[in-house]
């Protein structure tokens, strides 16, 4: 087996032990392109169907060609999408620097859709190379009763053995991507004609290379318009994915913070 | 990424090659991480000269180590407790190094990592030579499966070059991974000085008497990771989907190939159907066959019921069944683990509840000497005796690393994980096997109480287990003797006279072992059923075999353990074999080369050592008479005797 063969099998093996092991579980769906990766391999690995509901956490504030993209493809993959609002920001801990505290509404709109549904097990689509903290992150991670991450005390995970015990009232996130980089997932999306977004294609010489809220998200310079193109500039880059979103820049600790607390 | 250009930026047809660096705290894991990463041009621009002016700056010696805590720093924001991959390349291929902190409380986290290595570099100070997490680690390295390790000599700057000096730490690392177990011949032993990069890219000028190969070289010839294609078909069942018309049966090729026509084997059921389909998803054209590594799903020729936890095989190499195995495992549980404790055992995709039914020995890494122990504390090694009720799918280690290793659940959490020993235990397979079918059983007319009541008395299996010598089939012609002169239905069934007819065909392996105790225990059972007292006179030395008795005969069967100290029996020799058994002439000899398990609970125990044989049969007539004796019968002979006084 290749390389992208390999990373597919394992994430496959990953996603069904969640569905599965896990009584009440959900794919998160941000719409950008790990997660529309992973909704691709939900579909391989359960044989065309989508066997759990899709949710998508709306700040209100996403672009517009994201909306356009969720409601054509939750229709033409007959998604159960559910989407989940976000309380305003004067609510968020006002204490974070401003792009943090707009992202933190991310995660109570979180916690108010895994408590409505009795979510125990929440798929998402984050990888380890993409930031410091989501590298020591556990393909299997309990969640406190917070949906708090106790990031010094992990559960040791070994032999594709995953922690599937857990005390009522927590919950697991899983991340089936967590062993890929940014290069295998383009790599994947050209092998598998996977849709995206447009945004990640330059126009005028700008493109998105991650994607996030509208007001808190930038794009780079760039003239890839193509996969082909994206996949050659990743050789040369040294700048990093998560560059254009606001919150992992404003202090040291802002981003670990809000992971801490519940974010992806 | 915020940090490090680390991240694979070549596009690769093969996944990169995971390495752990371990070894005991300060012996330069770190240093030889960060030299690594400036010898292969893999560090960010300008990393390396900013740590440079900021040592500099502030007037301390710029050492390798910072580089790779400026770019943990970057990376951790603070949080440095952990299993972190960093990637970097060589002309040849990429890597990723999982960071294995050298702390002895961060073990739970180097496992983690340790566990998906496919190599390691073992570091080793020159001067210090091994020390305690030397050991452990490359103990829990040869536990954990990584079997591609090379040994790297650091600071060998600290020891003025010596070649002497580096020959003798040499020595002693390889002789320490030998008795692991492990192919030392082949581990390559690198003296660096990571400090000046001496051997790490490129050869050493300080040590112009080291001809072997460079770090680099030793990672870039490591082979490749195999996949389990050249072993035995396992398919752990994952999962059974239906979510149309198709029941698709969802798992990950653990090793070798499967083809659609294929004959399968579900252990432990022990059901077997034939593959119909191998069903994909935007495929291109149907799926003929699969491979090691492959996630895939398949239907079946037949309706079957299969669930989560059996594994397929191809008939000809089945994995074996068992109730019981021993278990090497490494325990990181905060209770110590206890003899009679149950535990959640995960193996493959099988779940089990394991009681624990021995601690044989605690390894002390040191020396690798065992010690007797009645718990295994956090973070020791230990072997163990696991039993389950219900047979388990196992494979041993040795022949299937993947299968062969399981983890153990209590509560919520993960507290230790161990490899699979199979060896000394029996093949239960025949055992659930009843090859003929449309057989239905058919119900006597005459009872057993009736036999009993005709007879005089109860009917039963008097099951004499012992050692060779221990005076089972003296004590049993005996007791037949005597019982026959009071009127007994009695006989006894003898090891060596089975051996000559019924059992001819069985040699002394532990399956043949097994199933001559079967057949025994079905032919006593019969006996016994005809109203027949039975007494068996066999060594029948594993529990497994007299609880496979027990399932058939239930209550008609009595243990009776004839006890006698090996010294005794030894001594005794009736038949000459323990002689011919210590002079290697015997195979599997019980007590000698093969174990012998003693019952936990008989339900009599005659010791011959102290007692002398009239003694030792005096207490089997007694036991005989209580419990199969006339007064035993009870108000069966009342209401016989009532019904002899109306007619």
């Amino acid at each position: 087996m290749n390389h992208l063969d390999t990373l597919e099998s394992q994430s496959i093996y990953i996603l069904r032990e969640a569905f599965n092991r896990l009584d009440r579980v959900a794919l998160l769906w941000s719409l950008g392109k790990d997660s529309n990766v992973l909704l691709w391999m939900v579909r391989k690995a359960f044989f065309g169907h989508v066997p759990f509901p899709v949710v998508h956490i709306d700040t209100g504030k996403k672009f517009r060609e994201m909306y356009e993209f969720r409601d054509r493809y939750a229709k033409e993959w007959n998604l159960n999408l559910l989407v989940g609002d976000c309380p305003p920001v004067e609510e968020m801990d006002p204490t974070l620097p401003p792009a943090a505290r707009s992202a933190a509404r991310k995660t109570a709109g979180l916690k108010a859709m895994v408590a409505r549904h009795q979510f125990s097990g929440l798929i998402a689509g984050i990888r380890r190379d993409e930031e410091g903290t989501r590298a020591k992150e556990r393909v299997f991670s309990p969640r406190g009763e917070q949906n708090d991450w106790d990031v010094r005390d992990q559960p040791p995970e070994f032999w594709d053995q995953f922690k599937t015990d857990f005390a009522p009232g927590t919950h697991i996130r899983v991340h089936p991507l967590l062993h890929w980089t940014e290069m295998d997932v383009w790599e994947y999306v050209r092998r598998e004609s996977i849709p995206v977004v447009d945004l990640y294609f330059a126009k005028n010489g700008k493109r998105y290379r991650s994607l996030g809220d509208q007001d808190i998200t930038f794009p780079i310079d760039s003239t890839a318009a193509t996969l082909d193109e994206i996949i050659e500039e990743l050789h040369s880059t040294k700048i990093s994915e998560r560059s254009g979103r606001a919150m992992d820049h404003e202090s040291e600790d802002a981003f670990e913070r809000l992971r801490a607390a519940g974010y992806l | 990424m915020p940090i490090t250009s680390t991240a694979p930026r070549r596009s690769s047809t093969q996944s990169p090659v995971r390495i752990v660096i371990v070894g005991h705290v300060d012996h330069g894991k770190s240093s030889l991480i960060g030299r690594l990463f400036y010898d292969t041009n893999s560090l960010p621009d300008g990393k390396f000269e900013s740590v440079r002016r900021a040592c500099d700056a502030r007037g301390v010696r710029f050492e390798w180590a910072f580089l790779l805590d400026a770019l943990m720093a970057e990376r951790d924001q603070g949080i440095t407790i952990d299993t972190t991959q960093m990637w970097f390349k060589t002309e040849l291929r990429d890597y990723v190094i999982i960071d294995a902190p050298g702390h002895r409380e961060f073990i739970k986290n180097m496992i983690t990592g340790a566990a998906s290595a496919d190599a390691a570099l073992l570091v080793v100070d020159a001067d210090e030579g091994m020390q305690e997490q030397t050991r452990t680690h490359g103990y829990l390295l040869h536990l954990f499966g990584v079997r591609q390790i090379a040994v790297v000599v650091n600071k060998m700057d600290k020891v003025g070059f010596s070649e002497a000096r580096f020959q003798e730490v040499a020595a002693s690392v390889t002789s320490y991974l030998w008795s692991l177990g492990l192919d030392s011949e082949h581990v390559p032993v690198i003296p660096i000085c990571a400090r000046e990069g001496d051997n790490i890219a490129s050869p050493s000028t300080s040590m112009p008497w080291y001809t072997g190969s460079t770090v680099v070289d030793a990672l870039d010839s490591f082979p490749r990771p195999v996949g389990g294609e050249d072993l035995p078909l396992r398919l752990p069942v994952q999962d059974v989907y239906k979510f149309d018309d198709r029941r698709i049966i969802a798992g990950r090729l653990q090793s070798g190939h499967l083809r659609t026509g294929d004959t399968i084997l579900f252990s432990p059921s022990n059901k077997q159907a034939r593959v119909n389909s191998i069903e994909g998803w935007n495929a291109d054209g149907p799926i003929i066959a699969a491979r090691a590594g492959q996630s895939i799903g398949i239907t079946l020729d037949q309706q079957i019921f299969v669930e989560r936890g059996e594994v397929i095989s191809h008939s000809a190499n089945p994995p074996m069944l068992s109730k019981v195995f021993r278990g090497r495992l490494f325990w990181f549980g905060s209770e110590p683990m206890t003899v009679g404790r149950h535990y959640k055992m995960k193996i493959n995709t099988a779940e089990h509840m394991v009681t624990v039914e021995a601690i044989e020995r605690v390894i002390n890494v040191a020396d690798l000497s065992g010690s007797d122990a009645d718990k295994v504390e956090r973070n020791e090694i230990a072997e163990v005796v696991l039993r389950s009720r219900a047979l388990m799918s196992l494979d041993d280690f040795s022949e299937d690393p993947r299968a062969g290793r399981f983890v153990l659940v209590d509560n919520f959490d993960t507290v230790g994980g161990g490899l699979v020993s199979t060896d000394g235990y029996a093949d239960a397979r025949s055992s659930v096997a009843i090859k003929s079918t449309n057989i239905t059983r058919v119900a006597h007319r005459v009872s057993l109480e009736q036999r009993w009541v005709s007879n005089g008395h109860k009917s039963g299996i008097i099951w004499l287990t012992g050692l060779s010598g221990s005076g089972k089939s003296t004590l049993g012609f005996a007791l037949e003797q005597f019982l026959h002169a009071k009127g007994y239905q009695v006989f006894v069934l003898d090891g060596d006279n089975v051996r000559h007819g019924l059992c001819a065909d069985l040699g002394f392996s532990p399956e043949d072992r097994a199933e001559n105790i079967r057949r025994v225990g079905e032919m006593a059972h019969v006996f016994a059923n005809a109203g027949v007292l039975v007494i068996t006179a066999f060594i029948s030395p594993y529990r497994s075999d007299r609880r496979r008795v027990r399932e058939i005969a239930g209550n008609l069967f009595h243990e009776i353990h004839v006890k006698a100290d090996l010294a005794t029996c030894e001594q005794r020799d009736p038949k000459g074999l323990y002689r011919r058994a210590r002079q290697g002439e015997i195979e599997n000899f019980t007590g000698v080369s093969a174990p012998y398990e003693e019952p936990l609970q008989p339900e009599l125990l005659v010791d011959t050592t102290n007692h002398q044989p009239e003694e030792s049969l005096q207490a089997l007539i007694g036991y005989v008479e209580a419990n199969f004796g006339a007064r035993s019968l009870g108000d069966l002979l009342s209401a016989r005797e009532s019904l002899r006084a109306a007619s």
